[in-house]
């Protein structure tokens, strides 16, 4: 019998929280295919929904309608404990009267696994996670850093069908969460573990992920590899929560889109009133008299070695330049200074709404 | 050190003596004192109508499992002493079993109420607090004696057609110590369950343990202060109850309490009484330190 490649899916979910006028749709017809072995992000600002389509997938949520469907089964009603699925919560909720050993086998032995299983499991989880001389120490006497892999292990120790992780380094300082970042990572592919991982963070969801589904006010916006997404964003809201974005307006007569200050791109966008985006890096500075678009240096912000200079166009739009610092290379454009800028037309995104 | 140190140092702790003196008179005089009356008067003669007669004897210490036999004047097994003591004990575990099956849930309920609920709640519980004891206790015997509340709506619903005998039995007394004691069993469980956080259950439910081992596993353990606790502070007073055995158990179901007690009244056996008192102290004492360490070994089921 051959297994679906598609590890976890939710068919038109839908979750409202509260009754009538005051009902909060938090989830509005949500439809995502997860596939098997991938490291997959929900990705959105707090409130977007995210955490609750996790919390539908891990079942301490049932969805108002739609489905949930694990290796095509469906299992919208089944309880939590009923699943194939662990999470990674983001207060680790690590039981407190339990040592670091019992906490991990706590998963195993609910499961009524031998003794012995049970013991060696431990055993490689805690090698897995390099907690070994921590084994028999109480929760309470870890670093963050330290109950993070904990929580990790003892997700993992029943060897879930996904493993599910709710914001799981927002607790962390900076250091540490790069450093768990690229623990996670290794994590995931030693294990080969579906992960459906939960974030905030733009930067932690392109680097780590295989795919990112960006959700807003209870959609999936786009889903797509972190490149695509950076690259291709599919409309407005994604091109501004991931990285930086400038944002032009203008109109199209189908092949070129006129600006507000009258210059006109080679762009290819149905015809009518457009929004291109394009990043920061993606605009050439031509120089101080090197021609383009005229625009001028309203303020310039030094990064060390980018420097961002926000221009003003002449028809008073901003942009936002990346170059390199003039030590390394960029041209020194200061305060005030008279620039001409190019848009690359292979950068240049046509947004939808 | 220099000696103007040294002196400024004796200084200090001489001050710290004198600021402690009313704390160590209390002690000594409040508590001590009279444990230690009752101590020595355990070990004299009992006076022909009351009080003692100051000549060492351990006929109270004898007493409380023998008794003389009037006529031949020979020590045989007291088996009412018995009766009593085992009643006793009977009672208060059950009283603390009761209490803890009906205190849990209601604390649980509190605790997870909204905050701004569970002071009303607590109100709630501690209500009979503010009332007198022999009020309360009176009070239940209005309920369940036999032409009282329970029978008479029982028996006018048509449930029951003669009264169900409650009033002084074993049943009516172990009723009224529930009743009585039941807030202090909820209050530390609420202390606890308050403090519990609620994000382990889903953490339980995630890692395939069903409900009750949920319970079993993850609450019950972690919350094991308040139920240890909440036992003491109900079987302790449970086992030295006077008033509730007294009024609702009338005068066959006697507890120790009521039986120290006659032996100050009618008994006229004060010896026999500061021995039963000394007893019933020691084995509170002992009961606490068994359980509390027995509590504490079974806090690691691995280890």
């Amino acid at each position: 019998m051959t297994e679906t490649p598609i590890a976890i899916e939710a068919r038109n979910a839908v979750k409202s929280f509260g009754q009538g006028a005051v009902a909060v749709r938090a989830l509005d017809d949500v439809s995502v295919q997860i596939r098997r072995g991938e490291f997959f992000t929900l990705l959105g600002p707090s409130g977007c929904g995210k955490t609750t389509l996790l919390r539908l997938i891990a079942g301490f949520e049932t969805p108002t309608s739609g489905q949930i469907l694990l290796g095509g089964e469906d299992i919208t009603h089944l309880p939590p404990n009923k699943r194939p699925v662990n999470t990674v919560f983001q207060s680790y909720a690590l039981f407190p009267h339990l040592s670091v050993a019992q906490n991990i086998a706590f998963g195993l032995e609910m499961q009524n696994r031998p003794r012995a299983e049970v013991a060696a499991t431990v055993a490689r989880m805690l090698a897995l996670v390099q907690l070994e001389p921590m084994a028999n120490r109480k929760t309470s006497q870890l670093s963050g850093g330290q109950q993070q892999r904990v929580a990790l292990a003892r997700a993992l120790a029943p060897t879930p069908k996904v493993l599910l992780l709710d914001e799981p380094l927002s607790a962390l300082d900076l250091k540490l969460r790069k450093e768990m970042q690229i623990e996670l990572k290794r994590l995931q592919q030693e294990t080969g573990i579906t992960f459906v991982f939960v974030t905030h963070d733009q930067e932690e969801a392109l680097t780590m992920s295989d795919r990112i589904a960006v959700m807003s006010a209870g959609h999936i916006q786009q889903v797509g590899s972190p490149r695509d997404i950076y690259t291709r964003p599919a409309n407005r809201f994604v091109a501004s929560f991931i990285g930086e974005t400038n944002f032009l307006t203008g109109t199209s007569d189908g092949t070129r889109v006129v600006l507000g200050n009258g210059a006109a791109v080679d762009v290819t966008a149905p015809k009518g009133p457009v929004t291109l985006a394009i990043r920061p890096e993606q605009v050439r500075i031509a120089g101080v008299d090197g021609g383009g678009m005229p625009a001028t240096v309203a303020s310039t912000v030094y990064f060390g070695t980018d420097t961002h200079l926000h221009l003003t166009l002449s028809d008073g739009t901003a942009v936002v330049a990346r170059q390199q610092s003039p030590a390394a290379g960029g041209i020194d454009a200061p305060k005030g200074a008279q620039v001409g800028i190019t848009l690359p037309t292979d950068a240049l995104q046509v947004l939808g709404e | 050190m220099s000696s103007a140190e040294t002196k400024a140092e004796a200084a200090r702790t001489r001050s710290a003596w004198l600021l402690s003196l009313p704390a160590l008179v209390v002690l000594v005089f409040a508590a001590s004192g009279p444990l230690l009356i009752v101590l020595a008067y355990s070990f004299l003669t009992p006076g022909q109508y009351g009080n003692v007669v100051w000549d060492f004897d351990l006929s109270g210490w004898i007493g409380i499992l023998y008794t003389k036999d009037i006529f031949d004047g020979t020590w045989g097994l007291a088996d009412a002493h018995l009766t009593i003591f085992w009643r006793s004990v009977k009672l208060s575990l059950m009283t603390t079993a009761i209490t803890f099956a009906v205190g849990f849930p209601t604390a649980w309920f509190i605790a997870t109420r909204p905050a701004k609920q569970r002071a009303f709640w607590l109100f709630l519980i501690t209500i009979p607090f503010w009332t007198n004891l022999l009020i309360r206790t009176v009070a239940i015997n209005e309920v369940i004696r036999n032409e009282g509340l329970l029978n008479t709506s029982l028996i006018w619903l048509g449930v029951i057609s003669e009264p169900i005998r409650i009033i002084y039995t074993d049943t009516a007394v172990l009723i009224g110590m529930a009743y009585v004691y039941l807030p202090l069993m909820v209050l530390p469980l609420f202390a606890a369950i308050d403090r519990f956080d609620m994000r382990l259950l889903e953490a339980g439910y995630d890692l395939y343990a069903s409900r009750l081992r949920v319970l079993r596993r993850v609450i019950l353990p972690i919350v094991k202060p308040g139920i240890i606790a909440g036992s003491i502070l109900v079987f302790v007073p449970s086992l030295g109850a006077y008033v509730t055995p007294r009024v609702l158990g009338g005068g066959k179901n006697m507890m120790i309490g009521n039986f120290i007690e006659l032996q100050f009244g009618q008994g006229r056996n004060w010896p026999l009484g500061a021995a039963l008192s000394m007893t019933l102290l020691v084995v509170v004492m002992v009961a606490l330190l068994v359980y509390v360490r027995a509590a504490n070994k079974g806090d690691n089921p691995h280890g």
